[in-house]
């Protein structure tokens, strides 16, 4: 197990490489020159050439990218202009909310995804299967930065049940009851794209499991129907949906910044949505890249989970 | 192509999603021509109006601009935005799919390299990046959704080259001396199209949203000009005091993804042929049972299957596969079924604890009866404490039918627990005891195997194991055999004959092999197209065949050292079961055949012991 994950630690190394060339090549595509882009059409000479400078921008490409990498490697993101901070240490205080926003999410949609996936099989063409079903087209339907604005409106607005926005009460707040208290709506609109795209793919899933001759011989045994389906069948549906679980683990991180806008949650998705209209670009390429890499290596993770639970995997 | 608009119409929410969105593109196109007020023209006097205010349907947004016309000037631009980048992503992804496909070898392993790469990214992070250098805009919106979009349509459409650039046609064209070009314009192209198309029309609704989302963040479309998103992008600030503005163009974002999406998967749906046949649907727990007619009373048998009747509801087809079978053993009698495939052997076996999938199986006559107790439409907890326990049941094909996820051990204990109460510790010795039983060498590791672990031979016996767990009185075994070489049959088989012997244990085996059978089984009966013809002691029915089909079937058997006998196939092919034939189903196939067969029913005659359902048959029985 343990020589598994470490070979597929090894295999992510290029992918890391890839994704930190994607995004320079990328940034390279700013039309113009780069500095001026960011400085406005204001800036003196003297300061174009600085900040050229500063950015390293007066040599070649490769060499560009080579120290850029260096940099970033030993934990140097570069300055962001418009915050004057350090970037990584922006992106690692806003990524602490985008993950409590995104992880939360992801549990949630994990879990009622495939709740209601596999009661939908079970009760195939019956009243709870029409009725996830509908639910479920209604969720990978409506955008969630429209179902956020609406379940404020809703719950906070007219309801009064729920705070508006922000993840902390502004006078009096900061323990857990209150994050939680914050956090329902957002977390809730966010997961509900990826709750129905799992719970789609679980009731396919599952009804393809439930015909396998392995289900018969369950029945057969006696084995009780809640455990045949609980039990036997889903284990081997989870094959087939824990990768799907890790795709919609990058919706719901990437997802998170509209949502974050929606209810002014501090979190990178909104740091970037800023850091793009203030020209920010040091700010963009960090968070981008750090994201991503977050998201490369919780993908292994989906990897490892998966070879634990089929036996057939080679490890 | 026109049983596919067939299929796609039968399914209700997919017409209702091309309706929707066939008339919102109609309401669309015909926009310019409606007398509608201009969508950018501010009249701060008139901010906020409530909808069905005079001269402004919808009302009017934060800057008094008609709500109705910006709404359809919005929605033709975000339909627009997001066709555009669907089919700029569509050509340019599919460009490189069948480019890294035709070619293969280096070039695909560079360009699927690069696309992994593309698909490490969080999809919304990646177009982000794109829109951050490239500056917010709506053509910068749009080149950044298409451009996320390309790896997508790269590995779909570059998995389908593979599989055809290896086809003959391409290599005839090749060899004809066309050009790469041409063989991909003209041979490739036309054949990846349809593909292409409908992972466009899986895709569009996507990007409709994405843009719009961009547009809502404030990095898309740019005022005055407005598209959905960026509609309700500005609606935001003033959602509570004013929610229509905020949920006009939501509502119109969320009626268009929807009917894409329902029309979509209506698509895709009527194109797949699993679908088709209805084959995605789910066994219940259950048999279902539709019994018309009276049962027979309870006899004194063990088991005892009395006039069975099991179909196969398929659309308007019934498939009768058992029609009116009877059957029974006593403690410690092996009775063997014998019969060609699609007889309707393991249909009866399976409808006796009510195993056959249903839907589409229905038992719709008859009675099964433990101890005399009737299990026909039996409620689910009394045969499941039946099932495995009281009676247990081996399967064919080990592979198929031992759960390839648990470890053998946890199979066998489960098959314990599911009806005993036991520790684990009891319940993990008692399977070692179990394997050990059925002669598997090295029982206390072995119980630590996964089944793709195992050989064929001791995956078989792993079966025997688990229906042996809970000393049941009645094992039905469904060709347990038949996927082994001879020698491991030939243990298995006398490791069931002691059973038998040492436990009282009564087997009802079944199978297509005559050899098996004369080993084993004190009584045989035979089927042929869901009826028993025959049924006897073994040695007699074995001796003299009765029916003119047990005597064909027998004279199928080769046998060691019998000399040159001709073996003699039986003409024609069993009958269809759901259109059976009048009279007797073997009649088309039988030389001794009279009109009085073709006729009317025939009854099973002859003794208890030995019965025939035949009006001529070779032997008085």
């Amino acid at each position: 197990m343990g020589s598994y994950i470490l070979k597929r630690l090894i295999s992510a190394i290029p992918v890391l490489f890839g994704i930190t060339i994607i995004v320079f090549l990328i940034m390279s595509l700013i039309p113009g020159d780069p500095a001026t882009a960011i400085l406005g059409s204001y800036a003196t000479p003297e300061n174009v050439e600085k900040l050229n400078r500063d950015l390293g921008l007066d040599k070649p490409m490769a060499q560009r990218y080579l120290i850029w990498l260096g940099n970033m490697l030993t934990g140097d993101f570069g300055r962001s202009f418009s915050l004057n901070r350090p970037v990584l240490d922006e992106i690692i205080e806003r990524f602490n909310a985008t993950l409590i926003l995104a992880g939360t999410s992801f549990v949630l949609c994990s879990i009622l995804g495939i709740l209601a996936g596999v009661i939908s099989a079970a009760r195939q063409y019956g009243l709870a299967d029409k009725a996830i079903t509908f639910v479920v087209l209604f969720g990978i339907s409506v955008p969630s930065f429209f179902l956020g604005m609406m379940m404020i409106l809703a719950f906070a607005v007219n309801l009064r049940w729920l705070p508006v926005s922000g993840m902390y009460a502004i006078y009096g707040g900061g323990d857990l009851p209150d994050l939680i208290n914050h956090l329902i709506m957002p977390a809730l609109a966010l997961a509900a794209v990826a709750t129905g795209v799992i719970a789609r793919l679980s009731r396919s899933a599952m009804l393809e499991v439930l015909r396998q001759d392995y289900i018969r011989t369950a029945r057969a045994k006696g084995v009780p129907e809640r455990r045949v389906i609980m039990g036997h069948a889903l284990r081997v549906a989870m094959v087939s949906i824990i990768p799907v679980l890790g795709i919609q683990a990058g919706f719901v991180l990437s997802g998170a910044v509209y949502i974050e806008i929606v209810f002014q949650w501090p979190g990178v998705g909104r740091m970037l949505v800023d850091a793009i209209l203030k020209r920010d670009l040091l700010l963009v390429q960090g968070g981008v890249v750090f994201v991503a890499a977050c998201y490369v290596l919780f993908n292994i993770a989906v990897d490892v989970a998966q070879s634990l639970l089929d036996p057939r995997i080679k490890t | 192509m026109s049983s596919f608009f067939r299929l796609l119409f039968r399914n209700h929410l997919a017409a209702i999603g091309a309706v929707v969105i066939a008339a919102i593109l109609l309401l669309v196109l015909i926009t310019p021509l409606l007398p509608l007020h201009d969508p950018d023209v501010t009249a701060t006097a008139d901010r906020f109006k409530r909808p069905f205010s005079d001269g402004h349907l919808l009302g009017t947004d934060h800057l008094g601009r008609d709500l109705l016309s910006r709404l359809l000037y919005g929605t033709r631009l975000s339909l627009a935005v997001g066709v555009v980048a669907a089919l700029i992503a569509a050509s340019i992804g599919s460009a490189i799919g069948i480019i890294a496909g035709y070619f293969g070898g280096h070039v695909d392993n560079i360009i699927m390299r690069g696309v992994d790469m593309l698909m490490a990214f969080p999809y919304i992070l990646l177009a982000l990046a794109i829109v951050a250098a490239l500056g917010p805009g709506l053509l910068n919106a749009l080149i950044a959704v298409a451009a996320v979009n390309i790896p997508f349509f790269a590995r779909n459409i570059r998995g389908i080259t593979v599989g055809l650039a290896s086809r003959e046609f391409i290599d005839a064209a090749r060899l004809a001396g066309m050009g790469h070009t041409r063989i991909i314009l003209t041979e490739l192209l036309p054949n990846v199209l349809p593909v292409i198309i409908i992972a466009m029309s899986t895709t569009v609704g996507w990007m409709i949203l994405e843009t719009a989302g961009l547009s809502f963040l404030g990095l898309g479309s740019q005022p005055p000009q407005a598209d959905l998103g960026s509609m309700l992008g500005e609606a935001r600030s003033a959602m509570i005091s004013h929610p229509t503005t905020s949920i006009v163009p939501g509502i119109m974002i969320f009626l268009i993804v929807m009917s894409i999406n329902l029309l979509g998967d209506g698509v895709r749906d009527a194109l797949d042929p699993r679908l088709r046949s209805g084959a995605l649907s789910r066994p219940r727990a259950t048999t279902l049972v539709d019994r018309q007619g009276d049962i027979s009373a309870p006899t004194d048998d063990l088991l005892a299957i009395q006039d069975l009747h099991t179909q196969f509801h398929v659309g308007r087809r019934i498939y009768r596969a058992v029609g009116g079978v009877s059957l029974a053993v006593k403690p410690g009698e092996c009775l063997g079924v014998i019969g060609e495939s699609g007889s309707g052997k393991s249909v009866t076996a399976l409808s006796a604890m009510g195993l056959v999938a249903s839907p589409p199986g229905v038992i719709t006559g008859g009675a099964v009866r433990f101890k005399g107790e009737d299990l026909i439409g039996a409620p689910y907890e009394t045969l499941r404490q039946k099932r495995g326990d009281r009676v247990a049941y081996i399967f064919q094909d080990p592979l198929s039918t031992l759960h390839p996820l648990y470890r053998i051990g946890q199979q066998l204990a489960e098959a314990i627990q599911s009806h005993h109460q036991i520790s684990r510790a009891e319940a993990h010795s008692r399977a070692i005891q179990l394997l050990q039983d059925v002669r598997i060498p090295n029982a206390e590791s072995r119980v630590g195997n996964y089944p793709h672990e195992m050989s064929g031979g001791m995956r078989q016996r792993v079966g025997i194991a688990m229906a042996l767990a809970n000393e049941p009185d009645v094992i039905i075994a469904d060709e347990p055999t038949t996927a082994l070489d001879v020698t491991v049959q030939a243990q298995i088989l006398s490791l069931l004959d002691d059973l038998r012997r040492d436990r009282g244990l009564a087997i009802i085996f079944i199978t297509h092999d005559f050899g098996v059978v004369a080993q084993l089984c004190d009584r045989i009966a035979v089927m042929y197209a869901g009826r028993i013809v025959e049924e006897g002691p073994t040695r007699a029915v074995l001796d003299a065949p009765a029916h003119p089909y047990t005597g064909r079937l027998i004279a199928c058997v080769p046998e060691l050292g019998g000399g040159r006998r001709a073996l003699a196939a039986i003409p024609g092919l069993p009958p269809a079961v759901d259109d059976l034939p009048v009279g007797c189903a073997f009649a088309p196939r039988c030389d001794k055949a009279q009109d009085k067969c073709r006729t009317g029913e025939v009854a099973l005659q002859g003794a208890a012991s030995h019965a025939v359902r035949c009006h001529f048959p070779e032997e008085a029985v």
